[in-house]
């Protein structure tokens, strides 16, 4: 993504979080998920391999790593879409490793998917209505004496019709999500998540596919849930962006978690350099000009300290 | 000469016959299956199945009155439900095809062998077993109604029940459509992954879904059976076909689609086996015998339903918007 997608105005970052060193693994302050030891592997290859990681209360982590690095693969361990070989964790304190996904989202640690999943032959509408938490009408038996759930309903549909606006998509409320734009659906996605007035926020590479413009809005409504309290941890492969809003920063490569720190300091660490280049490390780059040109570019980006 | 008069009176009688009653309420049940939760059941004949012998069995060995017999056939559909649903509905979509056209088979064939011949009959069936339904009858004796709508006070009696129970299903499924429950379905059925992520127990809704729409099944099984007898044969997998052939015809995710589409096709079968066994009479078609014409009206039917498939693929009462989306 070019320089020019990245905001100016510079969001107060958290800081101090850590307890010592900014090593791999290193303790918070105040964490509000705690892994332990979770490793899970396909066939012969391990995806996720994490000795002990903590995700900060109150701040925007962002979760970076080249492609392939697990993620992803984290992401659907820690909301219950996916089971480890070995490990678990707490959220908020509360052990919560082989919860199934749903309520791991009750318990208020939503998220959303990296390839989107808007309700395609839903309303824009119904899909942030989905989301509300606690809806009476969603028992069968209630559902059939509208007297019980219209006046949670009108409340919800107010509620969504705010976040509507805020995301933009109010003039879009009564089409079908199959009509919206790749854009437009990672917005509603998100929308959609804030319906359930989520204390941790997991988003997979919110950005991805979102033009300039819709990026700018998305950052700051990324910045917003963090004003309002909520904990945000993020994918993302645009290191403009991270360094823009992110508090904390986790680097993954090859499943382990190989630096964590702050946006600016992680980057100078040779360990992420390491990561990103890693892959390739010990292939001749030069056989393909075009991929050492992306590698250098790569580097530079990590490097380029101008924010 | 054809007599047109009579092949479309015929055709008309089908309009209101409790068989297209029982379609069109075993068609809802997988309208709420297919139509709004996604799930592909293909054992709906089994339901059917249980409902007819659940209440012929209760009533013929047991004595059990009418309610209590309709009682054992939605509780042995239930139970049938809960055995399909409990290891399928964590899988893919297509475990539970697999499972319930097996399942559905094995029930019929568990109702025709010779094992158990004195509870089901076996190949032969059942019958006798309508005189709590007629008891309850407050339609004095006598012969009403007009033109080809003529019958005896039991066979109004059995019009009337048969599609009030399909007007009550076509409320209740319209309300709990409309309502939250509603759209955690319809969202169960465009994504499950991000209605999990979300916060619903997408399980537990799948097997709420798969319960109500396999107890419609059962009770059309029960509407089936009362203008004639068990008969093991009827309850193949070509049954769940001709209910899904109802579906699609009226639209899937519909209200009024199984029921119109149910009308559209026994009228249109009756039409055309009227119309092929007089044409064979006639002389019409000398290169067929009247056992290859009367097969000849499936063709047919087929035919027709194919062509408004192509033409009109959403069904009739299908929403022409929502098919644009469909990959
Ligand atoms: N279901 C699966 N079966 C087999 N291998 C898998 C599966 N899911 C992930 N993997 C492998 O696990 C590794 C980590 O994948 P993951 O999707 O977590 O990466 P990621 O860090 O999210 O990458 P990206 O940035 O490209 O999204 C990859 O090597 C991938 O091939
Ligand atoms: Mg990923």
């Amino acid at each position: 993504m070019s320089s020019n997608s990245v905001p100016t105005g510079k969001p107060v970052k958290t800081v101090d979080m850590h307890i010592g060193e900014a090593v791999p693994g290193c303790k918070k302050k105040d964490p509000i998920l705690v892994v332990d030891g979770v490793s899970r592997t396909f066939g012969g290859l391990t995806a996720v391999d994490v000795e002990h990681l903590e995700v900060p209360r109150g701040a925007i982590t962002a979760l970076i790593g080249p492609n392939g690095a697990g993620k992803t693969t984290l992401f659907n361990l820690l909301t219950g879409f996916d089971k480890p070989d070995t490990g678990a964790w707490t959220f908020e304190g509360t052990p919560i490793g082989g919860k199934s996904a749903f309520k791991v989202a009750r318990m208020g640690q939503v998220r959303t998917f990296q390839l989107t999943k808007a309700l395609g032959l839903l309303t824009v509408m119904d899909n942030m209505l989905l989301g509300a938490k606690g809806q009476i009408g969603e028992n069968i038996f209630r559902s059939l004496l509208p007297f019980l759930w219209r006046k949670q309903e009108a409340g919800n549909r107010v509620k969504a019709l705010d976040l509507l606006t805020r995301f933009k998509l109010d003039a879009k409320k009564d089409d079908y999500a199959a009509s919206l734009s790749g854009g437009q659906r990672k917005l509603l996605e998100m929308a959609r998540a804030l319906m359930s007035e989520p204390t941790l926020v997991m988003l997979d590479e919110p950005m991805a596919g979102v033009n300039p413009a819709l990026t700018q809005s998305l950052l700051d409504h990324i910045l917003n849930l963090k004003a309002e309290g909520m904990s945000v941890l993020f994918v993302e492969h645009d290191m403009h962006m991270v360094r823009h809003i992110a508090d904390w920063v986790i680097v993954m490569a090859e499943g382990k978690v190989v630096a964590e720190g702050d946006p600016h300091e992680v980057m100078r660490n040779p360990a992420v350099i390491d990561a990103y280049l890693g892959q390739h490390h010990d292939e001749d780059l030069g056989e393909d000009p075009d991929a050492e040109k992306e590698h250098v570019g790569a580097i530079k980006e990590l490097l380029d300290d101008e924010l | 000469m054809i007599d047109w008069g009579a092949i479309f009176s015929n055709a008309a009688v089908e309009l209101i016959s409790p068989t297209t009653a029982a379609y069109a309420l075993a068609a809802l049940g997988l309208a709420i299956h297919f139509g709004y939760t996604g799930l592909l059941n293909f054992g709906q004949a089994g339901f059917m199945a249980l409902g007819a012998y659940g209440f012929a069995i209760s009533t013929l060995s047991f004595g059990f009155p009418v309610w209590a017999s309709v009682l054992v056939g939605v509780g042995a559909s239930v139970v049938f439900a809960l055995i399909l649903g409990i290891p399928t509905l964590r899988l893919r979509a297509d475990y539970l095809a697999i499972v319930t056209i097996a399942a559905a088979e094995i029930v019929r064939l568990l109702f025709t062998t010779n094992t158990f011949d004195a509870l089901t009959g076996s190949a032969n069936g059942l019958s006798g077993y309508k005189g709590g339904f007629a008891d309850l009858n407050p339609i004095p004796e006598g012969t009403y109604g007009f033109g080809p709508f003529e019958y005896n006070a039991y066979d109004w009696w059995l019009r009337i029940v048969a599609w009030t129970i399909v007007v009550l299903a076509c409320l209740f499924t319209w309300q709990i459509m409309r309502s939250p429950w509603g759209r955690v379905v319809k969202a169960i059925r465009e994504d499950e992954d991000a209605v999990r992520a979300l916060g619903k127990n997408v399980y537990s809704y799948k097997m709420q879904s798969l319960i109500l729409g396999g107890v419609y099944g059962t009770i059309a099984g029960m509407i089936f059976i009362l203008p004639r007898a068990v008969v093991p044969s009827n309850y193949q997998t070509s049954l769940t076909f001709f209910v899904y052939a109802i579906l699609l015809l009226g639209g899937a995710a519909t209200i009024l689609g199984p029921v119109i589409g149910s009308m559209i096709f026994w009228v249109l079968l009756s039409f055309f086996s009227g119309f092929i066994a007089r044409a064979v009479e006639a002389g019409w078609l000398p290169f067929m015998s009247s056992v290859q014409a009367g097969q000849l009206r499936f063709i047919l039917v087929g035919v027709a339903i194919m062509l408004i498939v192509i033409y009109r693929p959403q069904g009739i009462f299908g929403n022409k918007k929502e098919l644009a989306f469909v990959k």
